[in-house]
């Protein structure tokens, strides 16, 4: 039996994206990415979710030719998730990294997606990585792996969560390079919107006047405006022939809310867009 | 004919009519009303009745009034219509007395009248809400909503009026509603009231006809106004459009002139001139919406200084020229450049604070542009600036002559099957600082109930448990692993659950005890309610849960209280122990709206579970009889409802002697505990706990 073959069937894959993402550049996101990770820094992505985190990350993943290692974070995410843990192959135990310890052996961009999700306990393992010393304790092996130059860190977090627990504690905020992300310009998201969704200009204008209006609804009975991503699932359907203002109420309106009230006021927003 | 079907006679209806009405002031006999009522149909003599007592909650004349007008009412209106009649007189009685509630069921020939030439009336009051939003949306500012005889604005608020009936049906009716606030943002919002190049109010200055002037004015920016729209919220235009129908021949000409998305205020006046040179007056437009341009421009003018002075102070902040330089004194933005004072207010808007920010995008809203005055920093500070300091001293000063509820609140009529909108007038209350040696009195008393309540928490404390065979976990479990190789050795297929897993018993629960400090609890059970709350307080300390403690009374609607005795945040310290010493049995229950309050503060609560404890001794009650009996018990059972849909689980304990036979229906969507002595609640109440969230 050969247990290292077996062991390395189940270690995490490190992809490396082989064709360019689409990403839009809205500001100088670009430059600063590099330049953190010219400098060995961690960087945090600020924002509210949908607004082209995840596709920045991919694309400078691309871009700088290293693989990339996403963790969507949760609230039952345990240390072991992330670092690594022995598993039962045939009759001996092998030891398996997790993502974040696969990720710094490899020299990876590890990005932790939605980082106060997970449970408070997880972020403490980050904090040795984020600051000078660089450093993943794996205290099961008695291994302290230090991270080569081309690892970087990367988190996100959306600062517009109203709930106290989902706050980022100030000793790893600040151990971070913060970028913050917003929806981009009017223009500029309404042609992510038609590249993306595959709609002519005049639509994805429209719907991204569409969100605009819903983000102006904001803490008046919205926890969060429409995102980039809810209007690009608008504008599949619409690309795909469903009737516009039936593909907004879909995708835009009954993702936004449940609340009859509020769902009425949305198709009133939808009927004025189109 | 069975029981339910058979007519009532009338001296069934007098006797009925008595218990509702026995409060009527009136000296007139019921017989006569019994004999009005005689001649209807059962289904209708039920209706009557049903409304003469609801009515005769409010105002036992209205009552009467009801059944007095009743058999008239329902010769003339049909049964929505009849329904409209009473539901307008009830609302008009909360807004304006009882007289003209009165004055309006008399006149139940002009209402039905009214009815009758629009059948499809639409009420303001129905769609306040959903307008609101609307225009949140539209604008991006807060642009309030109000009843008017004329639809206008004052570019602060939309005024509408409080029904239409233009059209024919009552969809149409609502969309109307839809439009004419649509075009009144957009007064607001695409110049109507001038900018910095344009003066509209010395261009209408120029007629001698400012009347008319005026009516034209407005009849053409509506015009203007929906090709404006076209460009953005093609939707919205085409809507506008299709309600108006064709322009009527005197428009034509002119709409077609101001039909473009490009079109000023300055295109209208242009227009305006010629039409005035004329003698021909504006066609009416239901959708159109008037012009008050004194109150726009007064309005607009107050604002824009407000906003003006945030901007510059927020400036003056970011420069730390602030005291500083003389005042007066430029700043390096303010160039004489017109256009280079844009780009460079451009950037520094950027860095504004949101408050100013907001300031300065409103401003450019009205202006089209910042004002020069905005760009010089503030040239004087003194202490941190708040610019709302007006605004909060004149607040102030409006509490001290009538106090301002920190909110209001709706409550349920169970007999309109509606909310009455922002009815409950809440105030927090802090209560008076109070004897902390109260709670060791008590901890002594109970020295060794608290004993074993601690040790049954302390047992119950989130912590870390380890399963062991599970089939992933975070680590191996040898005792499984060990066992497996066993089994292979002995050629026995080995167990798959090798792994352990630690899990982490994190509690996650926020609770709210809701306690009733209504005069019904003087004595006996209001002892037992602060004694109850000490023990609770031990158990929770012990188990580290979040928690909070208000109590809740008050006199009528308009004086609903809730006293704080421990927020979310705050420590069981001397201070808190010192606030349950003070809990006092005070006025009423009106349960409703403390429910609404609390669960509200524990809803904001991070934690996954939340549950509101409520402490009393029974039955909803309020002074003036209205909130006594099914109202009373009708409106908890929807705050606990409403509590419900926003993620609170609800559980009652209720000190009660008599037999309650209204609590199944009265906590309908909670569960809940009738104590039938008061001094076994403090001894009772942490196994009640404890049983909850274990
Ligand atoms: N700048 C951008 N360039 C290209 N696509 C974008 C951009 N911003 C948003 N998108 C679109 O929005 C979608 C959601 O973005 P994503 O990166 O998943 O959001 P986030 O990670 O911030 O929640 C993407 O799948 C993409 O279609
Ligand atoms: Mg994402």
């Amino acid at each position: 039996m050969d247990k290292e073959q077996d062991a390395r069937d189940i270690a995490p894959v490190l992809a490396r994206i082989e064709s360019e993402p689409y990403y839009q550049t809205v500001a100088n996101e670009v430059t600063l990415f590099e330049s953190a990770c010219r400098r060995r820094l961690p960087l945090l992505l600020k924002g509210p979710t949908g607004c082209g985190k995840t596709r920045f990350v991919e694309y400078m993943a691309w871009r700088l030719r290293r693989p990339l290692v996403t963790v969507a974070c949760h609230d039952d995410l345990t240390t072991a998730d992330l670092v690594g843990r022995y598993l039962i192959v045939g009759s001996e135990t092998v030891w398996v990294d997790g993502p974040l310890a696969a990720a710094v052996r490899a020299g990876a961009i590890c990005y932790l997606d939605e980082i106060v999700e997970a449970r408070k306990d997880t972020t403490v393992v980050i904090h040795p990585l984020a600051d000078s010393r660089r450093m993943l304790a794996i205290d099961k092996r008695g291994e302290l792996l230090a991270a080569p130059d081309e690892f970087m860190l990367v988190i996100s977090y959306n600062p517009g969560y109203q709930s106290v627990l989902k706050e980022i504690k100030p000793s790893t905020r600040q151990r971070f390079v913060a970028l913050e992300f917003d929806y981009p310009a009017a223009e500029v998201e309404a042609g992510i919107v038609a590249r993306e969704g595959g709609v002519d200009g005049e639509t994805a204008r429209r719907l991204v006047k569409l969100a605009e209006l819903t983000r102006n609804l904001k803490g008046a009975g919205l926890d969060e405006g429409a995102s980039t991503r809810l209007l690009v699932h608008a504008a599949q359907l619409i690309a795909d022939g469903v009737e516009p203002a039936a593909a907004c109420t879909a995708a835009v309106a009954r993702a936004l809310s449940d609340d009859p009230e509020m769902t009425a006021t949305l198709d009133d927003l939808v009927a004025a867009v189109f | 004919m069975t029981a339910e079907t058979r007519k009532l006679f009338a001296d069934e209806l007098r006797q009925r009519l008595d218990e509702l009405l026995f409060a009527s002031h009136s000296h007139r006999s019921s017989k006569t009303l019994a004999d009005g009522l005689e001649k209807l149909a059962r289904a209708q003599q039920e209706r009557v009745l049903h409304w003469t007592g609801v009515a005769a909650q409010s105002h036992a004349e209205l009552g009467y009034h009801i059944a007095a007008l009743s058999p008239q009412a329902l010769s003339l209106l049909d049964e929505a219509g009849y329904e409209a009649w009473v539901l307008a007189a009830l609302d008009l009685c909360d807004r304006e007395g009882s007289l003209a509630a009165m004055a309006l069921l008399r006149d139940v020939e002009g209402f039905s009248a009214t009815r009758e030439a629009a059948p499809a009336t639409a009420r303001l009051a129905d769609l306040e809400q959903r307008l609101g939003r609307f225009l949140q949306g539209l604008s991006g500012r807060p642009l309030g909503l109000a009843a008017a005889a004329v639809a206008h604005t004052d570019t602060q608020t939309v005024f509408l009026p409080g029904e239409l009936a233009a059209l024919s049906t009552a969809e149409e009716n609502r969309r109307l509603y839809k439009a004419t606030a649509a075009l009144l943002w957009a007064q607001t919002r695409y110049g109507t009231f001038g900018s910095a190049v344009v003066d509209v109010g010395a261009l209408l200055a120029r007629w001698p006809d400012r009347e008319r002037a005026l009516r034209w004015f407005a009849a053409l920016e509506a015009a203007r106004l929906e090709a404006v729209l076209g460009a953005e919220l093609p939707g919205l235009a085409a809507e506008i459009a299709r309600l108006r129908g064709p322009w009527p021949p005197a428009m034509e000409e002119a709409a077609r002139r101001l039909g473009r998305a490009d079109a000023g205020v300055a295109d209208t006046i242009a227009v305006l001139d010629e039409l005035m040179a004329g003698d021909a007056e504006p066609p009416p437009l239901p959708h159109a919406g008037a012009v008050d341009l004194e109150a726009a421009l007064a309005t607009r003018a107050a604002r824009m200084r407000r906003e003006t002075e945030v901007v510059r102070q927020a400036l003056a902040a970011m420069k730390g020229v602030g005291g500083r330089k003389a005042s007066g004194a430029s700043a390096p933005l303010a160039g004489t450049d017109a256009s280079k004072l844009e780009v460079s207010a451009a950037g520094e808007m950027s860095e504004l604070p949101p408050d100013a920010q907001a300031a300065a995008q409103s401003l450019m809203q009205d202006l089209g542009e910042l004002p020069p005055e905005a760009l010089v920093p503030a040239g004087h500070i003194e202490g941190p600036w708040h610019p709302d300091e007006d605004a909060a001293a004149e607040e102030e000063a409006a509490a001290a002559r009538h106090a301002q509820p920190l909110r209001r609140y709706d409550e349920w009529d169970y007999r309109r099957r509606a909310y009455r909108r922002g009815w409950c007038h809440l105030f927090e209350v802090p209560l008076p600082p109070g004897d902390a040696g109260y709670v060791d009195t008590v901890r002594q008393r109970h020295a060794a109930a608290i004993q074993r309540i601690r040790r049954r928490f302390e047992w119950l404390r989130g912590e870390d448990r380890l399963l062991g065979r599970q089939l992933e976990g975070d680590d191996l479990d040898l005792d499984a692993l060990v066992e497996a190789a066993g089994h292979r050795a002995a050629g026995v297929e080995p167990e798959a659950r090798l792994y352990s897993r630690r899990l982490r018993n994190e509690r996650s629960l926020a609770v709210m005890f809701m306690v009733d400090m209504s005069g019904s609890t003087k004595g006996w059970v209001n002892d037992a309610e602060r004694e109850a709350l000490v023990m609770l307080c031990e158990a929770l300390e012990t188990l580290g849960d979040a928690y909070a403690i208000y109590g809740f009374s008050g006199w009528t609607r308009s004086r609903c209280e809730i006293y704080p005795v421990k927020g979310f945040g705050e420590p069981y310290d001397a201070t808190v122990r010192g606030r349950i010493g003070a809990i006092r049995a005070r006025d009423y229950t009106r349960m409703g709206v403390a429910i609404r309050h609390l669960s509200g503060l524990l809803a904001e609560q991070p934690a996954r579970h939340k549950l509101l404890v409520t402490l009393s001794d029974g039955r909803p009650d309020d002074h003036g009889d209205e909130y006594r009996g099914h109202y009373g018990v009708e409106d908890t059972r929807r705050a606990l409802q409403e509590a419900h849909e926003r993620g609170v689980r609800s559980y009652c304990v209720t000190i009660d002697r008599h037999g309650a036979d209204y609590l199944p229906r009265l906590y309908g969507p909670a569960r809940y505990t009738v104590i039938d002595e008061a001094k076994k609640l403090p001894l009772k109440v942490a196994d009640i706990y404890r049983r909850l969230t274990s």
